[in-house]
């Protein structure tokens, strides 16, 4: 399978950005999760044919170098915001997953002017009243991907990015992944309790779709709730059968969804 | 050479007293493949309260009797029943006022998990103070346990040690008040009322597993390594780094820079002694403490210290690996089936010298080989396993009548000095190289 993004570099006022670019069309950017970016997905592969994706690669998780100051999500939303800015990229369409769909929150709070439309898939960030967030440091790393999707053991490209015995190098960039997202969001844990209100009505504003698999394991339906709250405005999708992954547990539905919130 | 005691203060049922509580708790750490976790519904208040003034018992009778110890040594863990000293300081208050001579070594505060570096230096200061300057104040990082027990950030465990360990000497030596405006503290009046006896403050040890980022701290700062019950290849290779580390910093390391704690249980009949020394496996003893993915939680380790754990599967990617059994085990059978596997590493852990258990005479020569290796100027026995109370004080007994006095004696041959008697990283090299610390050549006779 031939590579479909290059690996480009941000860098200005000593800050670092190293950003995944490819494909074609009206750009696009795309957050990863808390434990890293794994490889090019299927939904990127077919998503670029008619969009440019560029992907951040989130300091100090397991690519590219951390930035030492960076100590909270807010303070990546601001550095993410800065790059977005002075790349004259704003406004944007989003999509971001898990951890990175609370960053792009922190954006969209940060400056509502930066985006277009966001789609915010299984979205960490606010407290659910119902449930708890998936505590992932009690669990190995294993434990914590498995627990990402509903069946581990019958989801093709989940066995195609994670399955097989793990080389170090993978070890490690798990290892910084979850360091480094432990440092950004420990205590509290996964959410910033200042986000609903800064949210407030902010789906008036920009258009947001919430994509959430009902069989999610990481983080429960009452967070997608609140959020929809929050911003007053906001689509929620369910995808059933679907676990915190959507975007490779039921990949057709999740381009669907995209596509046509995306136009 | 200094010589102390140690115990986890285990929280245990006598096997021949309450046969079947003990062998429900056993069974609950080993389905759960730790004792870190085991439900606190098993916690019985008139037991823990039994056992941890029998513990403190020990110490005190250790400090009147027993007047070949120097030390007794205490730690602390959390949310765990390996260890019933939650908060060590505490008990070493207790002893600060009980005893009247030997030293109370804490091996160690862990300044993360405790949080407040100001606290826990007035903490210590009044120990030190109540006992008359008897305190050895030790610092660890905590396993990866005592992160998540209270809920430490172990991404910054490191970092907060090293900078609450500085926060405390300040607090100490540098005239107050003043403003602390660290990067994880923040102190806005620092003028603490109470500080140690021991000027300008106590000593520091610190105790490990051989992690060579802790040596390499204590090399720098010269506090004395204690190695605690780890295998004699890994703790001579160890030594050799500190050693390294110490020329670095232009002095030779020695006896008086290295302590190490061994497993033992001294009866009066090799029986008696095998059969109680044989308790420490219960459980699963140090492989049960935690699951693996709660020794190093995400960020605890060093990117050298995961990228080691990497190469070799080891760690906190191990979890599919089984500690003892495959895991899952629920039923009676299964249970059974990994006991027998733990137990019968039993003749192993004796040649390995993992534990040393005998009679006073055959145990000696065994300890003096471990001497003749490591060279050690600081020496703890461990007593641990549930061990009735009886068996702990007859064991501590013969340690101090024939055992301390004839390694006290091959230690004088060996040149064997504790810190109070050399002071660590005052042996200046002025340009020489080091001499080696850990004797290879005795290590390679013990064939192990």
């Amino acid at each position: 399978m031939t590579a479909i993004f290059t690996d480009t570099l941000y860098e200005r006022h000593g800050l670092r950005l190293q950003v995944l670019v490819g494909g074609s069309g009206a750009p696009l950017i795309a957050l990863h999760d808390e434990l890293g970016y794994p490889g090019a997905m299927a939904w990127q592969r077919e998503l670029a044919q008619t969009r440019e994706l560029k992907i951040p690669l989130a300091p100090g998780f397991g690519i590219a170098p951390r930035i030492e100051w960076v100590s909270s999500v807010r303070d990546l939303a601001c550095v993410y915001a800065r790059w977005l800015r002075e790349q004259k990229l704003t406004p944007i369409d989003v999509i971001g997953f898990s951890f990175g769909g609370w960053l792009a929150a922190e954006m969209l709070v940060n400056d509502p002017a930066l985006f277009r439309r966001m789609i915010l898939v299984a979205p960490l960030g606010i407290k659910p009243q119902v449930g708890v967030i998936l505590d992932a440091y009690a669990l190995s790393y294993r434990e914590h991907l498995k627990a990402t999707v509903a069946e581990p053991n019958n989801t093709a490209e989940f066995t195609t990015l994670y399955g097989g015995a793990p080389t170090p190098a993978q070890i490690e960039a798990f290892d910084d992944a979850r360091a480094e997202s432990a440092r950004l969001a420990w205590q509290p844990y996964m959410h910033n309790p200042s986000l609903p209100a800064l949210l407030d009505d902010l789906g008036n504003s920009v258009s947001v779709a919430i994509v959430w698999g009902e069989r999610d394991a990481v983080v429960p339906r009452d967070s997608m709730d609140a959020y929809v709250n929050a911003l007053g405005k906001a689509d929620l999708h369910v995808i059933s059968g679907s676990g915190h992954r959507p975007e490779i547990e039921r990949k057709d539905q999740f381009l669907t969804i995209v596509r046509e919130f995306f136009g | 050479m200094h010589f102390m005691w140690f115990t986890e203060r285990a929280y245990h049922y006598d096997p021949d007293v309450d046969p079947e509580k003990y062998r429900a708790y056993e069974n609950e750490v080993i389905r759960k493949r730790s004792f870190f976790a085991t439900p606190n519904e098993f916690f019985e208040p008139e037991v823990a309260a039994k056992l941890l003034n029998q513990y403190l018992d020990e110490k005190i009778y250790t400090d009147a009797e027993l007047m070949n110890f120097d030390g007794v040594m205490l730690n602390e863990h959390h949310g765990n029943p390996f260890c019933l000293g939650a908060v060590m300081d505490v008990e070493a208050a207790a002893l600060a006022k009980s005893t009247k001579r030997v030293k109370i070594v804490l091996l160690g505060n862990p300044v993360t998990t405790v949080g407040n570096p100001l606290r826990l230096g007035e903490e210590l200061a009044m120990i030190d103070l109540i006992s008359g300057g008897r305190l050895v104040s030790g610092w660890v990082r905590g396993a990866g346990s005592e992160q998540l027990a209270n809920n430490a950030n172990p991404a910054h465990n490191r970092e907060m040690l090293e900078e609450g360990i500085d926060l405390i000497v300040e607090s100490w030596t540098r005239p107050g008040p003043f403003r602390y405006e660290g990067k994880h503290f923040h102190f806005r009046h620092v003028n603490p009322w109470v500080k140690p006896l021991q000027q300008p403050h106590p000593p520091f040890w610190m105790p490990g597993l051989v992690s060579p980022d802790t040596a390499d701290y204590c090399a720098k700062r010269r506090y004395p390594y204690i190695a605690l019950a780890t295998k004699l290849k890994p703790t001579t290779e160890l030594w050799d780094f500190y050693n390294k580390a110490a020329a670095r910093e232009g002095y030779q390391a020695g006896p008086e820079n290295f302590g190490f704690m061994q497993p033992v249980m001294v009866a009066d009949t090799q029986e008696r002694a095998e059969e109680m020394g044989k308790r420490i496996l219960f459980g699963g003893a140090f492989a049960h403490f935690a699951r693996p993915e709660w020794m190093f939680p995400a960020g605890y380790n060093s990117k050298a210290a995961t990228r080691r754990l990497a190469q070799n599967d080891f760690g906190p990617n191990a979890t599919n690996k089984p500690l003892y059994g495959e895991g899952g085990e629920t039923t009676d059978a299964e249970i059974e089936g990994v006991k027998k596997i733990i137990y019968d590493t039993w003749p192993d852990v004796k040649k390995d010298m993992v534990m040393i258990c005998g009679t006073p005479d055959s145990v000696i020569p065994k300890l003096n080989k471990v001497l003749d290796v490591l060279r050690p100027g600081i020496f703890s026995f461990w007593l641990d396993g549930p061990v009735p109370h009886k068996d702990r004080i007859r064991c501590l007994e013969l340690l101090n009548r024939d055992v301390i006095p004839a390694m006290r004696e091959h230690g004088k041959k060996l040149g064997l000095v504790g810190p109070f008697h050399c002071p660590p990283g005052g042996r200046l090299l002025h340009g020489r190289a080091p001499e080696p610390v850990a004797d290879l050549e005795a290590l390679a006779a013990l064939g192990i």
